[in-house]
């Protein structure tokens, strides 16, 4: 072989190589792609992955992502409808849906993401300054469960009903923004809220509502307990009372019962023979009417002194 | 041609050109036996590759996915034809919200800064504010999914935990978030997040959403002890009137039960009393309706005699002997020994 042979060998090699390479490409599964030619789009996308051949050298391939991208706004502050100033952040997830419009109107993700920032951060200031805060933040009308018996002491605006609710907040963002991205090739699959918060100033404030608000439910605890303990106070009060009345109510009872039998008794014995009863009573009386500061002033007519007078029976 | 100032012959010339190529030609094997070897090198090294034990290997031939590879030493078509990436799909994965773990130990240190705290910071249903930390814990269920179907997985899934988990909390109020929703909460934000994964198809379960502290934001915490405060001398309260009402309320029914006790006492000691008195009564009468008049003198006389020696002064008087009263000084001084006995 010799140099001259070697020398077109090799760039005939080149050549072929070359070719190969351009003519072959290779599609991933996370792409899609447009073929043009001379800058001319050539039919529609090529999604399925794989090894692929187009015509060498005039056409060119154009790769787009075919997966979900990202799409995360900047926090946005958003007046609600009730004037409370808020940080509102969203962030979405699109894709591609029609490379060779979104080759056109956009050219790249970068375009993409300049458009999807002006229509989404502008629908939800929309759709947020339309409504009211509760309507971002509840998305239900679920009551709260309250802990500790405590009732509800919140003001009555902040439980105001929620007519659309959180998640119907960000389907109407969703929905709205996703009327306008077709045009760009761009399909939207999915939107939320990721966070929603005050302003400073406004938290400064909720802060001090909260605190005041818990110092109500301090107080109220405060007073629960005082007004329990003097309800079980009162309670006792009552209980002793009934408890001393029934005792006083029983004994009296018991005794008159008592006092009564005992009277019928000593009636029924004294009767048989109340002359006796009278004699033997009195003489009881006696013995225990004089003692040593008695003064007995007695006639020598008692029937005691009868003997000092005359020892013979019956004089009188 | 002639006229050159130095001397050449083309022949030397050819010679020369021949001696070079013929040392080319030798050199050359060398070089493509040594691009062979080379090339051969990279290919051997390009087709073996090894997947771990909690991982699978997934191989895309051009690009275009073509097999899911175990655990073990695997072959691939080499030169990039076939590309290996090998996803954890056995491992436990999780992501912190609101702090980070910088040392995981046994006294794991944590840090927090302005970017978690403002993970954690959200609005409840009652419009409060309150900061909330939780660890979702998850695993790669679909390694195809998990690659192929969004760009970015793992961040797209912390948005979504956060999302989700703010959406849950916006429908609680404070007081259920600190105290008896934690549970529910939880659950309702995993079954969320889980559903939310499904709808983006990512190829990720999750498995555990786990609350770590939930509290009230720092400058509103000491209204919230004192509400804790206020409840404990709420119970501290009510337990002291109860331990009074535990103490009096025996007591008295004791006392009550002692007076009714003795009332029995009484009324029993009066009917025996009146038994005995009736018996004892009956009985002299008994006796009386033998004799009786002797039985009333006797009785009679003896109670005098027991009687009159007990009187302190007597003064016994004749009936006829008037106007002897008058005589007498009723006053302290008389003694009755001077005038009785």
């Amino acid at each position: 072989m010799s140099g001259k042979g070697l020398i077109i060998g090799g760039a005939v090699g080149l050549v072929a190589i070359i070719t190969v390479y351009s003519t072959l490409y290779t599609v991933s599964e996370t792409e899609q792609v447009i073929i043009t030619q001379f800058g001319e789009p050539m039919g529609r996308a090529i999604t399925n992955p794989g090894l692929h051949v187009k015509i060498p050298f005039t056409q060119e391939v154009n790769v787009f992502e075919k997966r979900w991208l990202e799409w995360d706004g900047n926090a946005n502050q958003v007046p609600t409808r009730d004037k409370k100033y808020i940080w509102v952040d969203t962030y979405a997830r699109w894709r591609i849906a029609d490379p060779l419009l979104f080759f056109q109107r956009l050219h790249d993700e970068r375009g993409a993401h300049s458009r999807l920032d002006d229509i989404i951060d502008g629908e939800t200031r929309n759709v947020i300054a339309n409504h009211n805060l509760i309507e971002v933040v509840r998305t239900s009308n679920r009551a709260f469960e309250q802990a500790e018996e405590i009732e509800d002491v919140m003001e009555a605006e902040e439980m105001r009903k929620v007519e659309l609710g959180r998640d119907k907040i960000t389907r109407l963002i969703l929905e709205r923004a996703s009327k306008v991205v077709p045009d760009y090739g761009i399909e939207l699959v999915d939107l939320q809220v990721q966070r929603v918060n005050y302003i400073e100033t406004v938290q400064a404030k909720v802060f001090d509502r909260m605190i005041s608000e818990r110092k109500r439910i301090a107080d109220r605890h405060r007073s629960e307990g005082q007004g329990k303990s003097a309800e079980i106070r009162g309670k006792k009060e009552r209980e002793l009372k009934v408890i001393e009345s029934e005792a006083y109510r029983k004994t009296a009872a018991i005794m008159g019962r008592g006092d009564a039998e005992a009277a019928s008794l000593y009636a029924a014995a004294y009767n048989q023979d109340k002359e006796l009863y009278k004699f033997v009573r009195t003489m009881e009386t006696y013995r225990t009417a004089i003692d040593k500061d008695t003064w007995l002033v007695l006639s020598t007519n008692a029937d005691i002194f009868r003997y000092m007078q005359s020892p013979s029976a019956s004089t009188r | 041609m002639s006229n050159r100032p130095y001397d050449f012959d083309p022949n030397e010339l050819q010679q020369m050109l021949r001696d070079i190529g013929g040392r080319a030609l030798a050199s050359r094997r060398i070089v493509a036996w040594a691009a062979a070897g080379v090339v051969a090198l990279i290919g051997l090294w390009g087709s073996y590759y090894q997947v771990e034990p909690d991982e699978v290997g997934i191989v895309t031939r051009f690009g275009k996915f073509v097999r899911t590879t175990n655990p073990g030493p695997h072959g691939k078509i080499p030169f990039g034809i076939e590309r290996v990436q090998k996803v954890p799909v056995e491992r436990q994965l999780k992501q912190e919200f609101g702090f980070r773990t910088v040392r995981a130990d046994i006294n794991s240190t944590f840090r927090k800064d302005a970017k978690t705290s403002s993970e954690s910071l959200m609005l409840t249903g009652d419009l409060n504010v309150a900061t909330v930390e939780w660890i979702v814990q998850y695993k790669i269920s679909d390694p195809y999914k998990y690659l192929f179907k969004l760009r970015d997985v793992d961040e797209t899934f912390r948005l979504m935990a956060e999302a989700t988990m703010r959406t849950v909390v916006g429908d609680h109020s404070v007081t259920e978030l600190l105290t008896v929703g934690r549970e529910e909460i939880a659950t309702k934000a995993k079954l969320m997040l889980s559903d939310l994964c499904r709808l983006y198809d990512n190829g990720i379960a999750v498995q555990q959403l786990v609350l770590q502290d939930v509290d009230p934001p720092e400058l509103v915490k000491p209204s919230f002890n004192e509400v804790n405060q206020a409840i404990q001398e709420r119970e501290r309260a009510i337990n002291e009137a109860w331990a009074e009402y535990n103490q009096e309320i025996p007591r008295s029914r004791g006392l009550a039960g002692q007076k009714i006790e003795a009332a029995e006492g009484y009324a029993l000691d009066r009917v025996n009393r009146a038994k005995g008195d009736a018996d004892r009564f009956l009985a002299l009468a008994e006796q009386y309706r033998k004799a009786p008049e002797i039985t009333r003198s006797r009785i009679y006389l003896e109670t005098l005699s027991d009687v009159l020696p007990r009187a302190g002064k007597k003064l016994i008087f004749d009936e006829k002997a008037k106007g002897i009263l008058p005589l007498f000084p009723l006053g302290g001084g008389v003694k009755g020994s001077e005038v009785a006995q």
